[in-house]
């Protein structure tokens, strides 16, 4: 053992014991090391954590608590906030398990003495549209015309001297949202209803532990964007994004595991998501807490129906631990081979190339041309009418899996009803403008006037040429270069009928 | 020779709701041939302790994967885990680390 002093308390790795003593230095050390490696948290900043009262973000909360505090030898040097999403709703919690969890968690959060938020996640029934885009990056941090993590560093501490290093400027009290002395209300049975309505419509409980995680996470990136956060702590555990890995990729969301595991998620643009815990085990999480005494509030997991199969997080969850009993280190192999993924490059990515979701840039390019989905078909849009099919462009592949499971769009929340409805109506109206230069693609010439095939229609191409399918061949629009305003005919005049592709009939108003 | 051991039983991180929420349970041990070992504890909590779902809390012989135990507020396995011979007025804490945080 490290000190060979003290009573061992417990095994880190096969053959390495603690005692108590080193063990919180170990674990101490761990956090400022995870921070100061990474270099994104900038001094001064606003930081939101994300508290679910379980023992991950509790452990961290003490973390930045004892960070902090004066004593510490280098003292951590930003401005905490905490947030915590009440999810009873879902959990099969009754009113009053709903109160006594809210009042639990009321004096954990009261009891550190930052500013804190509670909210329902029935809130995510309100969400702004505008949650689903990101928001422009923030000049200071990650710009080259802003400081660098050094230069700002070194900024914070001269001006820190010259104030007379009054401290970190913390707000003297804990500044709840809800008015001091307010009991915790509950939203209104109304609204209770509605979202339960969303996660009772979804088919399994796979996508309803996305669709939970998804409200969530929007929930906390717009508390923080409301309340001026540039950053939000997330207390995912080494085992957690173990799991989390296996997962994802599983649910098919290869392309994105380094943003969804990594330490920092910039996909929402203006707020950064770290995991500063994804480096500790549940095991020392579990053990910390206890050996010093950091306070949780344990709720119920979310509800599942009678005899339905298990999601893929529990099975994934299952698997991993099981096979860790017996090679112990399972769980940090999966972790540490993720290490090794780090995010692409940020592209100048347009909203059109976002999943409407997840916000992560769309990996589905491609697959419009080829018949990997001949049962789709490029509808206008009706006003009034909508169709699930129609968000499918709209998705990354693993958001189409999981909203193919959910439910009718009018149990979705209103919010991604109104932005997917925007993106759709927005696409289809590019659509219709003319092109310029024509696509000629090989096809006649009459007087100038060059029928265009668009781009997005369904079929396979063979050595005889393009093959539409039946059905989206009735679909296809054309319409000539030289027409300008002018509208496109409309695509049932005429019948192309079924068989193989023939050039288009030359444009109508050019006739 | 026989001895009748108490017992302090403590559940956390969600382990007590399958015993009706209660986190402290103390008990005494009845006197048996047998020594009581973790392994005969844990048969003995599931014969006389757990209400229902007994497969949430023990898989086998052992405590389901994810479940830690401590022994006098140390890791169980610095003690020999399932072999670990119990003593008078020891404490047993299972902690679940499934639900996540």
């Amino acid at each position: 053992m490290k000190c060979g002093q003290s009573t061992a308390a417990l095994v880190i790795r096969v053959g390495d014991p603690f005692c108590r003593g080193c063990f919180r230095e170990y674990f101490v050390h761990k956090f400022r090391a995870m921070l100061g490696k990474n270099r994104v948290i900038f001094p001064g900043e606003k930081v939101l954590l994300a508290v679910s009262g379980g023992p991950a973000s509790s452990a961290m909360v003490r973390q930045v608590q004892e960070g902090l505090s004066r004593e510490a030898a280098k003292r951590l040097r930003f401005i905490p906030g905490l947030v915590y999403v009440e999810e009873g709703a879902v959990r099969g919690q009754s009113p009053e398990q709903r109160q006594q969890t809210l009042a639990q968690m009321k004096t954990l959060l009261q009891a550190t003495g930052f500013p804190y938020h509670l909210i329902h996640l029935e809130e995510a029934l309100e969400l702004p549209p505008s949650i689903l885009q990101p928001g422009p990056e923030r000049a200071s941090t990650s710009s080259p015309s802003g400081p660098s993590y050094k230069e700002a560093v070194d900024s914070f501490i001269q001006q820190q001297r010259q104030d007379g290093d009054s401290g970190t400027s913390l707000p003297g009290d804990s500044t709840p949202d809800t008015p001091a002395g307010a009991t915790p209300c509950l939203p209104d049975a109304a609204q209770t209803r509605e979202l339960l309505r969303s996660f009772e419509a979804a088919a399994t409980a796979t996508a309803r532990e996305e669709l939970l995680e998804m409200l969530r996470t929007h929930l906390i990136v717009q508390t923080a964007r409301d309340k001026g956060y540039a950053k939000v702590m997330m207390g995912e555990s080494l085992t957690r994004v173990a799991i989390k890995l296996l997962t994802n990729l599983s649910l098919g969301r290869g392309a994105y595991l380094a943003v969804d595991t990594g330490f920092t998620d910039q996909r929402h643009g203006d707020v950064m998501v770290v995991r500063p815990m994804r480096d500790y085990t549940a095991k020392e999480i579990a053990f910390y807490n206890r050996f010093f005494s950091v306070p949780t509030v344990t709720v119920p997991p979310l509800f599942t129906k009678r005899r339905e199969k298990l999601s893929i997080h529990q099975l994934v969850e299952r698997f991993l631990l099981g096979l860790q009993e017996e090679f112990p280190s399972t769980i940090s192999t999966v972790y540490r081979t993720g290490e090794k993924l780090s995010p692409e490059p940020a592209k100048a990515s347009s909203e059109s190339q976002r999943c409407l979701l997840c916000l992560c840039g769309l990996d589905t390019f491609g697959e419009e041309e080829l018949a990997l989905e001949p049962t789709l078909i490029w509808e206008e849009p009706v006003a009034g009418v909508e169709s699930k099919a129609a968000y499918i462009p709209l998705l990354c592949y693993s958001c189409r899996l999981t909203f193919k499971e959910l439910g009718p769009l009018d149990t979705l929340p209103p919010y991604v009803r109104a932005e997917g409805q925007r993106r759709i109506q927005l696409r289809w109206s590019r659509t219709r403008r003319p092109r310029s230069p024509a696509r000629a693609e090989g096809l006649g010439d009459s007087g100038g006037h060059i029928p265009i095939p668009l781009w997005h229609c369904w079929g396979t191409a063979t050595p005889q040429g393009y093959i539409p399918d039946t059905q989206a061949a009735a679909f296809i629009p054309h319409f000539c270069a030289s027409q300008g305003q002018g509208e496109p005919p409309s695509p049932f005049i005429g019948d192309w009928g079924a068989g193989p592709w023939s050039p288009p009939p030359p444009c109508p108003s050019c006739l | 020779s026989r001895i009748s051991v108490v017992h302090c039983f403590y559940f956390r991180g969600g382990a007590e709701l399958l015993f009706d929420g209660v986190k402290k349970h103390q008990v005494t041990l009845p006197c048996q041939p047998e020594p009581w070992d973790i392994r005969n504890l844990l048969k003995w909590i599931k014969q006389n302790m757990l209400k229902e779902r007994p497969e949430l809390f023990l898989q086998g012989e052992s405590v389901r994967p994810g479940i830690l135990v401590l022994i006098n507020e140390a890791d169980w396995e610095l003690m020999g885990e399932l072999d670990y011979k119990l003593q008078d007025q020891d404490n047993v804490l299972f902690i679940s680390t499934l639900h996540g945080g």
